[in-house]
C-alpha cells in the first residue's frame, strides 16, 4: 500500500471518521444500493440487457423539504428525440434526470441534450422586446411591439400586397406552433412562408416522395439495431446525431458492417469498418458505381424489383453504360477495388440500410444524389424491410413535424399542396368559407408557390420585372431561424439594408439582430419567444414518432409563447377571430402573459385535418398516455408489449391512419408488406397513375401487405373504388354522408380510410416505386459537377443544368454561373465544405450562448490538409484568411490535419459573430450575445441552387486559405 | 465489498463530451473547472479513439500518499474523496495523479490556486449526505440518492460506465467478447506489459472458479 492513511474505517481521517459515524450514511450506501437492487440482482441482469444500462435505483430519500415537480419533456436540439427529466423546485429547473425508460435515447444524452437545463437560466437570451433606434437596441413594451410591427406589415399589405413580407417559420416550433403558422399565413393571404427543412432535406422530401410516396425516414434509429450493414454517405451522426450512435454501435458489436462514405474522416468514420473518401459532390457517380457492381455481380433482388418497383430497367441501361469503374474513379476519386467492396458489403449482409444527410441533400442536384441512394436500396429489396431502409436523419428537433405540417411555401400542412381543392380541405377544417380564403390573396397568387428561404434575399434584391410576383420583399420576419444558415451572407446584409422592417420572433437575439444592426440605424424589432421548455406541445422526431412535451418552467423574462405572439398578430392584423375559433384560449400564466390557444387544442384540429400522412391518430390523449408508459415499449421493435399502450408503435409513428379511436397503431417501418396495414404495414404509394407509357405502375399480382383482401396492386381509395368494391356498405351512414365524393385524403369522418383498412387494404393504393421519376428535371438520377468545379475538365463531360426563369417565383442560374466560373479554380483550388460540430447547433447561437457548451468549443476553424497548408506555409492553430469567389473572407484558426484529404477544406457553419475579421459584439443587444462567436462560413458561400427545390449549395464550393501576414 | 470504478469503452465513445457536460451541470461546475473530459487519440486518422477521463478513484490513490495535509479520504465504495476545509491548494495532488484530475479554480503558485476540485464519483464530500454545504463545496450526492454518476448515466454510446466494478467488468467482458476483440485494451498486461509474442494472459474472472476482484488489475491491489 502507498497510502499513508490507515485502512480501517475507509481510510478516513480522524475527523471524517467522527463525521461518517456521527452522519451514517457513507458506510451504508453500499448496503442501500445493494437493497435497492442496483448491486445486487444487477450481474444477472446486466447479462440480459443489450446495452449494458445501470439501472439507477429509486430515490428513497425520507422528508424533502421542498416540494419537488418532475416535467417529462424532449431535448429541443437534434431530431433523436431524447426523453430528459426535468427536475423543478419552486419554479426554478434544478436539475436533469436522464430517463432510462425512453426507448428512443435509454437515458443517454449528447453534449447539447446533457446542457439543456441551461435553458433555464437563460443568461444571455433576449429579456425584453427591442427595437433598433439610431443603430443600437432599446427596450420597449409588448404593446408598443406589437402595435408597430402589426401596423407596419398592415401598410406594406395594403400598399405592396401581402406577398411582400416574408415569414420564416421554424423547425423549432412545436407541431402545434409550425401548423398555426402555417395557418396563420393562410389568413394573412400569401405563400411567403418557409422554414428550415428547405435548407436541409427538402430534395430528400421530394426525391424520396417522388420515388415511393412519403418524405420521410423508412425506419427508425432503433431499428438500426436489426440492420446487418449501414452505409452512411454524407452523415456525420456521431456529431450529427450521437445517440443514434448508441443503436448503431450495439448492431455493430452484435456483428453489422458500418461503412463510411464522405469527404472528410468524420468521427463517425472513426468508427466504421470501411471508410471511403470521395470528391465532394460526386455522390451519383459513386452510388451508381456501387449499383454497377451490384448489377454486374447479379446481386439485386430481381423478385423485388420486378414486384414493386418501375423503371429500374431504364436505370440498369444508363448505369451500365455511364459508370463503369473507370469513370467512376475519374469522378469520385474511388479505386474500384473499393467501390466493389462497398457493393459487396451492402449485397452480403442484408437487410443492409443507407443513411444520409446534408451531405447528399445540400447540393444543386441534391435531388438526383438522394434519388440514387433510393434506386441503390430498391435494387437490394431493401426498402420496407426491418434493418434495411433509408435512414435518413432529419436535423432539428421538429423539422420532420414541421415538414409535415409547417409553413412550407408549396404546401398546406400535411403535403396537401395549394391547389384549389386543397384550400377548400383546409377552408372546411377552418370552418372558414372558401371564398372568405381567396379574398385574402393578392390575385392569381393563393395557388402559386411561394418564395423559398434560401432565396429571399434575392426577393429582395431582384430586379422587379424578373420576380414572378406583384412586389418585391419589403419585409422580413424571422420567427425562429437563423440568418447565418442561409448562403450568400455577403449579399444578405445589402437585402437587409433594403428592407423596410425586419422582425426576430426569438429566444436569443440571433445573428439576425447583429447583422441587422450593422447596416441599418432602425427598423429592426426584436421579440422574446420563449423556448420550447416554457410550453407544451409534440415534437415529430426524424423516425416519424410524436411525442408529448410537458411545460417545464414558466416563459422567463418577458418571453411569450410563439401560439400567444400568433394569437396576438392575428388579431392585430385582422384574422384573429377566424383563426383561433376552433381553440380554447388558455392563459396559463394568468394575467402574467398573454392569452393563447392550448396546444391540445390545436392538436386536435391538427388531427382532423391532416389524413394524406396519418397525422390523424395521434391524439394529444394517446401521446401523453406513451410518454407516461415508455418502460412498456420494445428497444428494437418500439412496440409495446402489454399495458395501457398494448401493440402500439411508440409515439404512434406517422402515418396512424384514422381516428384516434380506430387505434391504429403508428406505421414503425415504412412500406413494409409483412405487416397487415391495421398492424402498421404498408406498400408503396400509389400517387402517380396506375400505367405510363403502358407499362404497369402498380404492384404485380402477389405483392401486397399481409392479410389484404386485394392480392395485386390498387389505386388509391376514393368513394368510387369503394363502391366498386362493394365495401360502400361498410360505412356507418354518417361516415357515408360525409365520404360521397371524396378520397382518403379529404374525407373528413376518416370513413373511406376506415374500410379500406378492415379488408387489409391500404387507403393510399398499392404501387411500385419509381426508379425513374419522369416528372424530375433529370429522370435518371445524372451526375451534374458543382457551379463552382475543382474539375474544369469535368464541366465538359457533366454540365449543370440550363438557367430558369421563373422557378419558386425567381430566375435562377446554372450553366450561365459554371461557364462564368469554369477555370476560377486557378484562384480558389481548394473545395470547402460545411458541416456540425457536436457542441452546437444550426446557425448556433443558442448554442454558443450556452457556458457549459460555448467552453468546449471557443473558436471557428477551418480544416486543411497538412499538405495543402505547407504549401501555403499556414501552420497549426493560426489565424488565416478564407476567401472565396464572393469576394467575402472569413478569418478563422487553422486546424491542419489529415481528417480532410488535400484540396478538400472543412469548416463547421455553426458560427457567427464576426464578420470579414470584425468582432460583431457592439451590434447584438446589451447582455444578450453569445459567449463564442466566429466567422459564420456562409458569409462566404457562393450561388447555387437544387434544380427541384431550391436547396442552397454549401457542400461543394471552392476557396483560398491564405495565410495572415503579421 | 463493491468498489466503484469508471471504464470507457473505446470503442463506443464518439467524443461527444456528454459526460463532460452532464458533470458540469449536475454540479454547478464554473467555467475553467473540468472534472472529466474527453481525451482523442489519432485524431482524424484511422484507427482514432477516444476515451473520457476523470479521477479514476484509485486502488492506490497517489494523490492520497502526497497530499500533505491528508485531506484525501476513501469511501466504503472505494471512492476517492477529499476535504476542502483541509486542502491547501499546493497542487501536489495534480503532479502526482496519472490522469490530470485535479482542478483548480485559479492559476498560481503554492497557495494562489484555491481548493482543489476533482471528480467525486457523484458521492460529495465529508459533510452530511445532501447538505447545502456539501452542495456547495463537491455538487451533488448522487449516490446517497441511490444514483450513479451522472456522466456515465447520460453517455449518449453507453460508452462510459460508472458503478461497481464486478458489474463493470461483466457488461465490458460481454461487449469484447461480441466483437472478439478489446479484452486486451485493459488490465494488468497490458498495462505492466507480457512476455513477447504470447497474447494477452486470461484474466482471473475468465477461468471457472471463486470469483476474483474485478478491479481492472487482474486481481492483484
Amino acid at each position: 500500500m502507498l497510502t499513508r492513511k490507515n485502512a480501517g474505517a475507509a481510510g478516513a481521517s480522524p475527523r471524517l471518521r467522527r463525521l461518517s459515524t456521527a452522519k451514517v450514511p457513507t458506510m451504508d450506501r453500499r448496503m442501500f444500493l445493494k437493497r435497492s437492487g442496483l448491486v445486487a440482482g444487477a450481474g444477472a441482469f446486466a447479462s440480459q440487457l443489450p446495452y449494458g444500462t445501470m439501472q439507477t435505483a429509486p430515490v428513497a430519500n425520507a422528508a424533502e423539504a421542498v416540494k419537488r415537480e418532475v416535467h417529462r419533456t424532449v431535448c429541443t436540439h437534434c431530431s433523436v428525440g431524447c426523453s430528459i427529466d426535468a427536475v423543478v423546485e419552486n419554479g426554478v429547473w434544478v436539475r436533469h434526470e436522464p430517463v432510462f425508460d425512453s426507448p428512443l435515447n435509454l437515458g443517454a444524452h449528447c453534449v447539447k441534450g446533457a446542457s439543456v437545463r441551461e435553458h433555464g437560466h437563460g443568461e444571455f437570451r433576449l429579456k425584453s422586446p427591442m427595437k433598433l433606434v439610431g443603430g443600437k437596441y432599446q427596450k420597449i413594451t409588448w404593446d408598443q411591439a406589437i402595435n408597430e410591427v402589426g401596423d407596419k406589415i398592415l401598410a406594406l399589405k395594403k400598399e405592396a400586397g401581402p406577398d411582400s413580407i416574408y415569414w420564416v417559420g421554424s423547425s423549432k416550433h412545436s407541431n402545434e406552433q409550425s401548423y398555426l403558422l402555417r395557418k396563420f399565413v393562410s389568413f394573412f393571404g400569401s405563400n411567403n412562408c418557409d422554414h428550415q427543412a428547405r435548407i436541409c432535406h427538402s430534395t430528400t422530401v421530394a426525391g424520396v416522395a417522388n420515388t415511393w410516396g412519403y418524405g420521410a425516414m423508412t425506419n427508425s434509429y432503433n431499428d438500426m439495431n436489426n440492420t446487418k450493414c449501414a452505409l452512411y454517405i454524407g452523415s456525420n451522426a456521431a456529431e450529427a446525431h450521437p445517440v443514434s450512435m448508441l443503436h448503431m454501435l450495439h448492431a455493430k458489436e452484435t456483428g453489422a458492417k458500418m461503412i463510411v462514405v464522405d469527404p472528410r474522416f468524420t468521427r463517425t468514420a472513426a468508427h466504421a469498418d470501411v471508410y471511403v473518401r470521395l470528391r465532394s459532390g460526386t455522390d451519383v457517380a459513386f452510388l451508381f458505381g456501387v449499383l454497377y457492381h451490384i448489377f454486374d455481380n447479379g446481386w439485386e433482388d430481381k423478385q423485388y424489383i420486378n414486384d414493386r418497383v418501375y423503371g429500374m430497367d431504364k436505370v440498369r441501361e444508363d448505369v451500365m453504360a455511364k459508370w463503369t469503374p473507370d469513370k467512376v474513379t475519374e469522378v469520385c476519386g474511388v479505386p474500384e477495388a473499393q467501390v466493389r467492396q462497398v457493393a459487396e458489403m451492402m449485397a452480403k449482409n442484408r437487410p443492409s440500410t443507407l443513411v444520409w444527410c446534408m451531405g447528399q441533400t445540400q447540393h444543386t442536384i441534391g435531388n438526383a444524389m438522394v434519388r440514387a441512394s433510393c434506386i441503390v436500396q430498391l435494387a437490394l429489396g431493401n426498402i420496407g424491410v426491418s434493418g434495411g431502409g433509408a435512414n435518413i436523419f432529419r436535423g432539428h428537433d421538429n423539422v420532420q413535424g414541421a415538414t409535415d405540417v409547417g409553413p412550407n411555401p408549396d404546401s398546406l400542412p400535411g403535403y396537401y399542396g395549394v391547389s384549389a381543392g386543397s384550400w377548400k380541405h383546409y377552408a372546411a377544417v377552418w370552418n372558414v368559407p372558401y371564398e372568405w380564403m381567396q379574398q385574402q390573396f393578392a390575385p392569381g397568387m393563393m395557388e402559386k408557390p411561394g418564395l423559398t428561404v434560401s432565396r429571399w434575399i434575392d426577393g429582395v434584391l431582384e430586379q422587379n420585372e424578373h420576380i414572378d410576383q406583384p412586389s418585391n420583399l419589403r419585409a422580413i420576419v424571422f420567427w425562429g431561424h437563423a440568418p447565418n444558415s442561409q448562403s450568400r451572407g455577403k449579399e444578405m446584409v445589402e437585402a437587409m439594408k433594403k428592407l423596410d422592417m425586419i422582425v426576430v420572433i426569438d429566444p436569443y437575439p440571433s445573428a439576425t439582430a447583429a447583422m441587422a444592426a450593422m447596416v441599418r440605424k432602425d427598423g429592426v424589432y426584436l421579440l422574446p419567444a420563449c423556448t420550447q421548455f416554457e410550453t407544451s406541445g409534440s415534437v415529430t422526431a426524424s423516425n416519424r414518432s410524436l411525442q408529448w412535451r410537458e411545460r417545464v418552467i414558466r416563459p422567463l423574462f418577458e418571453s411569450q409563447t410563439d401560439q400567444a405572439l400568433m394569437a396576438a398578430f392575428a388579431r392585430k392584423l385582422g384574422f384573429g377571430e377566424q383563426m383561433l375559433k376552433n381553440y380554447d384560449m388558455v392563459k396559463p400564466d394568468g394575467d402574467a402573459k398573454m392569452e393563447e390557444p392550448s396546444p391540445e387544442s390545436i392538436l386536435k384540429e391538427l388531427n382532423r385535418a391532416n389524413w394524406t400522412i396519418g397525422y390523424t391518430g395521434q391524439s394529444p390523449e394517446r401521446l401523453k398516455l406513451h410518454m407516461k408508459n415508455q418502460h412498456t415499449f420494445d428497444v428494437k421493435t418500439l412496440r409495446a408489449n402489454g399495458g395501457p399502450c398494448d401493440g402500439d408503435y411508440y409515439g404512434l409513428p406517422w402515418p396512424c391512419y384514422g381516428t384516434p379511436e380506430l387505434k391504429h397503431p403508428g406505421s414503425p417501418n415504412l412500406y413494409d408488406q409483412s405487416k397487415s396495414v391495421m398492424q402498421g404495414g404498408g406498400c408503396f404509394r400509389a400517387n402517380f397513375g396506375v400505367e405510363r407509357d403502358g407499362v404497369n405502375l402498380l404492384a404485380e399480382d402477389g405483392s401486397y401487405p399481409k392479410g389484404s383482401e386485394l392480392t395485386t396492386g390498387y389505386p388509391e381509395f376514393d368513394h368510387v373504388l369503394l363502391k366498386k368494391l362493394g365495401w360502400w356498405e361498410d360505412l356507418t351512414e354518417a361516415e357515408k354522408k360525409a365520404a360521397e365524393g371524396k378520397n382518403w385524403k379529404t374525407d373528413l369522418s376518416g370513413g373511406i380510410q376506415r374500410v379500406a383498412m378492415i379488408h387489409g387494404c391500404h387507403p393510399f393504393g398499392n404501387a411500385k416505386a419509381r426508379a425513374l421519376v419522369w416528372n424530375f428535371p433529370d429522370a435518371i438520377p445524372q451526375h451534374r459537377e458543382p457551379l463552382y468545379s475543382p474539375r474544369p475538365d469535368l464541366i465538359e463531360k457533366y454540365p449543370t443544368h440550363d438557367d430558369k426563369k421563373a422557378f419558386w417565383r425567381l430566375p435562377t442560374l446554372y450553366k450561365s454561373v459554371q461557364e462564368k466560373n469554369k477555370n476560377i479554380s486557378q484562384q480558389f483550388p481548394l473545395v470547402l465544405t460545411s458541416g456540425r460540430l457536436v457542441e452546437y447547433e444550426g446557425g448556433g447561437e443558442e448554442t454558443r450562448s450556452n457556458p457549459w457548451l460555448a467552453e468546449l468549443k471557443q473558436e471557428c476553424f477551418v480544416e486543411i490538409n497538412p499538405k495543402d497548408a505547407n504549401d501555403r506555409g499556414v501552420r497549426h492553430d493560426e489565424y488565416v484568411w478564407v476567401t472565396t469567389p464572393t469576394g467575402a473572407q472569413l478569418k478563422v484558426k487553422a486546424q491542419v490535419t489529415d481528417r480532410v484529404g488535400a484540396g478538400t477544406t472543412f469548416m463547421p457553419f455553426h458560427f457567427s459573430g464576426w464578420w470579414m475579421g470584425k468582432d460583431m459584439l457592439e451590434y447584438y443587444p446589451e447582455g444578450a450575445h453569445p459567449i463564442v462567436r466566429g466567422e459564420a462560413v456562409n458569409t462566404a458561400t457562393t450561388y447555387g441552387y437544387d434544380s427541384v427545390t431550391m436547396m442552397q449549395e454549401t457542400k461543394t464550393t471552392l476557396c483560398q486559405i491564405e495565410k495572415m501576414s503579421a | 465489498m463493491a468498489r466503484m470504478k469508471f471504464i470507457c469503452d473505446a470503442e463506443r465513445c464518439i467524443e461527444c463530451n456528454s459526460c463532460v457536460v452532464a458533470c458540469k451541470q449536475e454540479h454547478n461546475i464554473p467555467w475553467g473547472v473540468n472534472r472529466r473530459r474527453v481525451v482523442t487519440l489519432n485524431d482524424g486518422v484511422p484507427g482514432e479513439r477516444s476515451i473520457s477521463a476523470a479521477c479514476m478513484h484509485c486502488s492506490d490513490a497517489p494523490c492520497m500518499a502526497v497530499c500533505p495535509v491528508d485531506c484525501f479520504y476513501k469511501t466504503a465504495d472505494g471512492v476517492v474523496l477529499h476535504d476542502k476545509d483541509l486542502c491547501i491548494g499546493c497542487g501536489y495532488c495534480f503532479y502526482a495523479c496519472p490522469f490530470g484530475a485535479p482542478q483548480f479554480p485559479q492559476d498560481g503558485a503554492f497557495g494562489l490556486r484555491g481548493k482543489m476540485d476533482k471528480c467525486t464519483f457523484c458521492a460529495g464530500g465529508p459533510e452530511p449526505d445532501g447538505s447545502e454545504a456539501e452542495f456547495q463545496k463537491y455538487g451533488r450526492n448522487r449516490l446517497a440518492e441511490g444514483k450513479l454518476p451522472a456522466c456515465a448515466e447520460m453517455c449518449s454510446t453507453k460508452a462510459l460506465l460508472g458503478g461497481d466494478g464486478d458489474v463493470l467488468a461483466d457488461i465490458y467482458r460481454q461487449r469484447a467478447m461480441a466483437r472478439g476483440k478489446g479484452s486486451e485494451v485493459w488490465g494488468w498486461a497490458t498495462a505492466y506489459g507480457r512476455p513477447e509474442g504470447k497474447p494477452s494472459a486470461p484474466r482471473p474472472q475468465d477461468k471457472p472458479g471463486p470469483k476474483a476482484p474485478a478491479n481492472g488489475n487482474g486481481g492483484k491491489s
